[in-house]
């Protein structure tokens, strides 16, 4: 059976003598054993983005990137899309004479700034908890490292307010989304991004599943990334924040100036 | 039309903010208020994150209130000398605000602290104000009345370094509008505000300054003490949004030319009596945030803070 999905590479853009080598190749890999053949298995799925950069530019508000890509067989995939991560930390209201205030908070350690899911069928009819687990397939699996010694039922409560306010922001997908396939083979998804997308570079992984496993695997960057003149100023606000500062004021006053001196005359 | 905060990170409707800006122009050119403390609840309201904000609107207030000097200055009403004086005590509030911001945030209640000195500046001074007014307009509406005192004397004014002030015909001690200043100063660094809601009524029945003067004199010592809580913030916090920034002070000197005029035809205690309905309005909102269940007791705070 490895051979077989082996030799059934996909054929379209491929010479015939190099079909033959990697098919020789695959069953190679069958009489080597597992190490090589997992190479081999790692082309089973391509995929790619139809842009690798967002630009965030003055007029930006959010956009949509096409994930396309090809399998060489039948089979299901998902696609995981996973921001930055960095610290953050939940706080909890209570009520304190009346009034509500900032009583605890923990600390989650490694936190994506965005996590968006999209498969071509549930994934509960596709593999098991294990495999969701390994990678972290699905909001539920998404780990979210906490240094703390709370029980158990407080740690579960602060990890799905982080949730719930990341979908409020929209920077956590709040269902699945769906991957299209165009026959047995071609599959594509759009990943949409709201206006307030962070920056930085971000993951996004494309998952091959045949028989309630990943049997292949491929992780794409995409670097989103404030263009322009917005890029300018952030960058000269961090860089030089006290010129930064006084050229702020500078322009305010001229500002107030122009306009009081435009409204002497009327 | 959608634009980019390049500090702020998020995208907001050109227009919207252009609206803002220029609705609390307008109020601070009629009353001679800085209007943040309308403009902080107003840019949390539409999703911009509380510190940026706060950052943001110091910038914006420098070029409202240079802006409606310059409309006061053409009538005369500014008191140089005792803005000067404000102005000595604002540099020293300022500094102190800035220690107690520090030890707030320290202790993780600086959101609690400003909502509260919100609540409780606003609501007193708006009290204050609407009874004081409403009861001046009754006045007005009753001639049969017995006319008060020109000038009533408390302890106030027999502290000591008293200094002559020409413009507003005042001999007062120079410690009491170098006090005002000191409170002002404090209110910039700790609410992000210019302090002019404050300020004005301080200089109205606290120094019995002249009404056409003390609009114009508050925002003359405004525009130093915003000016020092912009640098402040962009060279610690890193939190003024430029582009924000240019869209609120677009709107708001545009507004406060309109409001400076609008100001001159109304009369003092119905500009007052306004006011004081605004102030409380706003301090109503904020108790009722503070004492209502939140929809969610969860919040979350990216980074390390």
């Amino acid at each position: 059976m490895m051979a077989g999905l082996a030799k059934r590479r996909p054929t379209k853009r491929r010479p015939i003598k190099r079909r033959l080598v990697q098919g020789a190749a695959g069953l190679a890999g069958l009489l080597l054993g597992g190490t090589l053949a997992a190479t081999v298995w790692a082309q089973q799925l391509v995929a790619d983005l139809s842009s690798h950069l967002i630009a965030i530019t003055t007029g930006f508000t959010g956009t949509e990137v096409v994930l396309f890509g090809t399998t060489d067989g039948a089979g299901d995939v998902a696609i995981v899309v996973t921001g930055p991560r960095s610290p953050a930390t939940v706080r909890r209201k209570q009520r304190v004479a009346g009034m509500w205030m900032n009583t605890d908070s923990l600390r989650f350690d490694q936190v994506p700034s965005f996590y968006t899911v999209a498969v071509s069928r549930p994934l509960d009819q596709l593999v098991g908890r294990p495999v969701l687990e390994r990678h972290q397939l699905g909001l539920p699996q998404l780990q979210l490292p906490a240094d703390s010694t709370l029980p158990p039922e407080e740690l579960a409560a602060y990890r799905s307010a982080l949730i719930r306010n990341k979908q409020r922001q929209g920077l956590y997908a709040i269902s699945m989304g769906q991957v299209a396939f165009l026959g047995e083979r071609l599959f594509r998804t759009n990943i949409f991004f709201p206006a307030n997308v962070p920056t930085g570079l971000y993951n996004v992984e494309a998952l091959l599943i045949r028989d309630g496993e990943v049997v292949s695997a491929q992780t794409t960057p995409l670097v989103v990334s404030k263009i322009g003149f917005s890029a300018e100023v952030s960058d000269f606000a961090r860089n030089r924040p006290v010129v930064y500062g006084v050229a702020a004021v500078i322009g305010a006053i001229a500002a107030g100036w122009a306009a009081g001196a435009a409204f002497r005359r009327v | 039309m959608q634009v980019y905060l390049p500090i702020a990170e998020m995208s907001v409707n050109a227009l919207l903010v252009l609206g803002m800006g220029w609705l609390v122009g307008f109020l601070s050119g009629m009353f001679g208020v800085g209007g943040g403390f309308l403009m902080t609840p107003l840019l949390i309201f539409i999703g911009v994150p509380p510190a940026i904000a706060v950052g943001t609107q110091a910038n914006q207030l420098v070029a409202a209130s240079v802006s409606g000097v310059l409309a006061h200055w053409r009538r005369g009403n500014v008191d140089v000398k005792l803005g000067v004086v404000m102005l000595a005590g604002g540099v020293v509030g300022t500094a102190v605000g800035v220690w107690i911001f520090g030890i707030l945030q320290r202790l993780g209640q600086i959101d609690i602290a400003i909502t509260l000195s919100y609540v409780f500046f606003l609501g007193t001074i708006g009290g204050m104000m609407l009874v004081e007014s409403s009861r001046a307009i009754l006045r007005r509406r009753a001639p049969t009345a017995k006319r008060g005192k020109l000038h009533r004397h408390i302890w106030l004014h027999g502290l000591p370094f008293k200094m002559r002030f020409q413009r507003s015909k005042l001999y007062i001690s120079a410690l009491l509008p170098a006090g005002i200043g000191v409170v002002g100063g404090m209110l910039v660094a700790i609410m992000g505000i210019g302090g002019g809601f404050l300020l004005v009524p301080a200089m109205i029945y606290l120094l019995n300054m002249p009404a056409g003067l003390v609009a114009g004199t508050s925002l003359f010592q405004i525009i130093f003490t915003t000016a020092a809580a912009t640098l402040l913030q962009a060279a610690t916090n890193q939190t003024v949004d430029a582009m924000l920034a240019l869209l609120l002070l677009i709107g708001g000197v545009i507004g406060a030319q309109f409001g400076t005029k609008a100001g001159t035809r109304l009369r003092g205690e119905t500009a007052r009596m306004a006011l004081s309905l605004i102030v409380v309005a706003v301090a109503l909102k904020l108790a009722w945030d503070l004492f209502s269940r939140p929809d969610d007791l969860y919040t979350l705070t990216m980074g390390l803070r």
